[in-house]
């Protein structure tokens, strides 16, 4: 294999109106800071699509969320209808509200096969902590966006689903009540609390978002990419000062990102088109009635990408004890690079125990999603709380099997398997 | 006087610039901390929220005995329910399944600090809110329902997560709710009369 060919030098001629800019803006090196000087391992696989996914997706978000705030009105008496408005009334409004209402779930997907990215090949582990508590964040405030964006449509289920995961502030104790009476704004979810979820959802939360993907990115740049064998390819430089696996990421990856972005437009065209609700995974059916505090819903259940967290709340039969292990299972990712103590990265050198951890960590949150989904009863909450026991294994366990496992050696050079 | 005032003549004072600069920081974090006050207190409820959340009145003599009927104080449902003498008669023989029998844990006025967690035993006010996560618990009065077992006496049913409440708002074990349901402040101007919000008949609203 030809080793790759080094970027082309920028236009070194370039006149007039170029020259100008370039001089006053340093548009030529941020080019090559972050493109086609930035050079990425040459083995990444299909793994490595997410994280552009996930910043096509962001950009989505962002434009179908603008034009909906041109049409939404925020408040308890027009909520409800100005979203009827748009879905019935606006020209195209379903589509863009429904690409939004989709992109929100697709976030979640593509962020979580993301993190799944990092677990799988250590890509938290040193020197990329910081990377990895960035991304976190993102994912928090993530959580918190596609929390008020739900309360925004004002249904029944945007209500009730306020009501009860307002109230999971109420369990913090001693200041609980008052904590809860300022988010809401009102002595219930009110007309109060809707506005200022509202600015939450189009101003505040999206603006840290963009930081923090920002700040991201830096980091990104600055450690470097992981990669499927856990190397460091920085180590392995060339006469020319280039690691000698890696490629620079535009044009290789740009080209390869765009077909990973071509295959995930046209799936969410797919569910944009011909099943918007997703079967009331993405779109709950009590939440085409309005907001109605007399009624509570048969059942509630949150939007899908909570339910893992959802299950674990209901599995725990105290209030406070169940609201603490759910924030604990998310903030457990966040010590991940620190509860890992396996001279190794990439699971492809593991031995079983961690790969087995791993593969049972997969297995609990996605059978945790399913029964979050489910009634709280039974069967049903027995299941949760053994899934909920591995999910917590997981984690609190590493710091010893993490140690213990057998690890293979690690190769000193990215594998590359030609039609692997 | 030479050399005075002259730039990189004398030795900088490191000293006198880290207090200058620490001073300058504390005093603009104070400021910055005052400045905050405003806006975190917008969040709290706005006069006009406050104004609604006045004392709520509620002819009693027209609930029939067995019936529930719900009234909104605060953004809140109230649950009024006039016990008859057999469903008052349930509250006795399973504290031994209660999370907290005698309200020791529970949010209530001390007039509602009883078995029958009321003022007036026939009437039981409660707020309609589940203590666990804020749901409508579901009124359950007929004993022995099949969904809620032989020995379910009568009482609320959360149907978000399953808590189980008696005919006084006490929580049965099991329940993911830790304490009985909240009794709000409520007084009898007349035998007829029942207002929701104060904790007796001069009292113009509650704290």
């Amino acid at each position: 294999m030809a080793a790759p060919v080094p970027p082309p030098a920028p236009p070194a001629k370039a006149g007039g109106l170029v020259a100008w800019i370039y001089k006053r803006l340093p548009v030529e090196e941020f080019i090559r800071d972050q493109a086609t000087g930035y050079y990425a391992p040459k083995n990444f696989n299909i793994w490595y699509f997410f994280g552009s996914l996930a910043l096509v997706v962001l950009v989505l978000q962002l434009a179908t969320g603008i034009f909906l705030t041109m049409f939404y009105k925020p408040g308890e008496a027009t909520s409800f209808d100005s979203v009827e408005f748009i879905m019935r009334e606006v020209q195209w409004g379903w589509l863009i509200r429904y690409m939004h209402s989709t992109g929100a779930s697709v976030f979640f997907i593509v962020v979580y096969l993301h993190m799944f990215r990092s677990l799988l090949y250590g890509s938290y582990k040193a020197p990329r902590e910081l990377l990895w508590l960035i991304g976190m964040l993102v994912y928090l405030a993530l959580m918190a966006e596609a929390f008020f964006g739900y309360v925004l449509p004002w249904g029944n289920m945007s209500f009730w689903g306020a009501q009860v995961i307002v109230n999971l502030f109420g369990t913090i104790p001693v200041i609980g009540p008052g904590l809860v009476l300022w988010i809401r704004g009102d002595y219930g979810i009110a007309d109060a609390t809707l506005g200022r979820f509202f600015a939450l959802h189009v101003a505040a939360v999206p603006l840290a978002i963009l930081l923090l993907v920002v700040l991201h990115l830096v980091a990104l740049r600055h450690a470097g990419s992981n990669n499927p064998d856990g190397i460091e390819i920085k180590e392995r430089v060339g006469a020319d000062g280039h690691p000698l696996d890696g490629i620079p990421f535009h044009p290789y990856y740009t080209v390869k990102d765009v077909v990973g972005i071509g295959v995930m437009l046209v799936m969410l065209a797919i569910v944009v088109f011909f099943v918007p609700s997703f079967g009331g995974l993405f779109l709950e059916a009590p939440n085409f009635e309005p907001a109605n505090p007399l009624s509570t819903p048969e059942h509630i259940a949150p939007v899908w990408y909570f339910t893992p967290y959802y299950a674990i709340l209901r599995a725990v039969p105290d209030q406070r004890l169940g609201a603490l292990l759910m924030f604990l299972a998310v903030a457990l990712f966040v010590f991940l690079p620190w509860l890992d103590r396996s001279p190794v990265k990439s699971m492809r050198y593991r031995g079983i125990l961690s790969r087995g951890a791993l593969a049972m960590f997969a297995v609990c949150f996605v059978v945790l999603g399913y029964l979050g989904l489910q009634p709280a009863e039974g069967l049903y909450v027995i299941l949760a709380r053994i899934f909920a026991v591995g999910y917590f294994a997981y984690f609190i366990l590493m710091p010893w099997y993490s140690r213990i496992d057998k690890v293979k050696p690690v190769p000193e050079r990215v594998v590359f398997h030609e039609h692997e | 006087m030479a050399g005075d005032g002259v730039i990189g003549d004398n030795p900088v004072d490191t000293s006198r610039r880290v207090f200058l600069t620490s001073a300058t920081v504390a005093t603009g974090a104070i400021g910055v901390g005052f400045a905050l006050v405003p806006f975190i207190s917008s969040w709290m409820p706005s006069e006009r929220a406050r104004a609604f959340g006045a004392p709520t009145e509620l002819d009693i003599s027209k609930i029939d005995p067995g019936q529930m009927v719900i009234v909104f104080w605060r953004k809140q449902p109230i649950f009024v329910v006039r016990r008859t003498p057999a469903m008052l008669a349930t509250l006795a023989g399973h504290d031994d399944r209660l999370k907290d029998p005698k309200s020791e844990n529970s949010d209530q006025p001390p007039y509602a600090k009883n078995v029958q967690r009321a003022r007036n035993p026939e009437y039981l006010v409660l707020i309609g809110v589940c203590t666990h996560l804020g749901c409508m618990p579901k009124a359950r009065f007929e004993a022995a329902l099949p969904e809620l077992g032989a020995d379910w006496p009568g009482g609320f049913f959360c149907p978000c997560h399953g808590s189980r409440f008696d005919l006084s708002g006490r929580v049965f074990d099991g329940s993911p709710a830790s304490v009985n349901l909240r009794v709000p402040p409520y007084a009898y101007p007349n035998d007829h009369t029942l207002v929701i919000g104060i904790n007796d008949v001069n009292q113009k609203g509650a704290a």
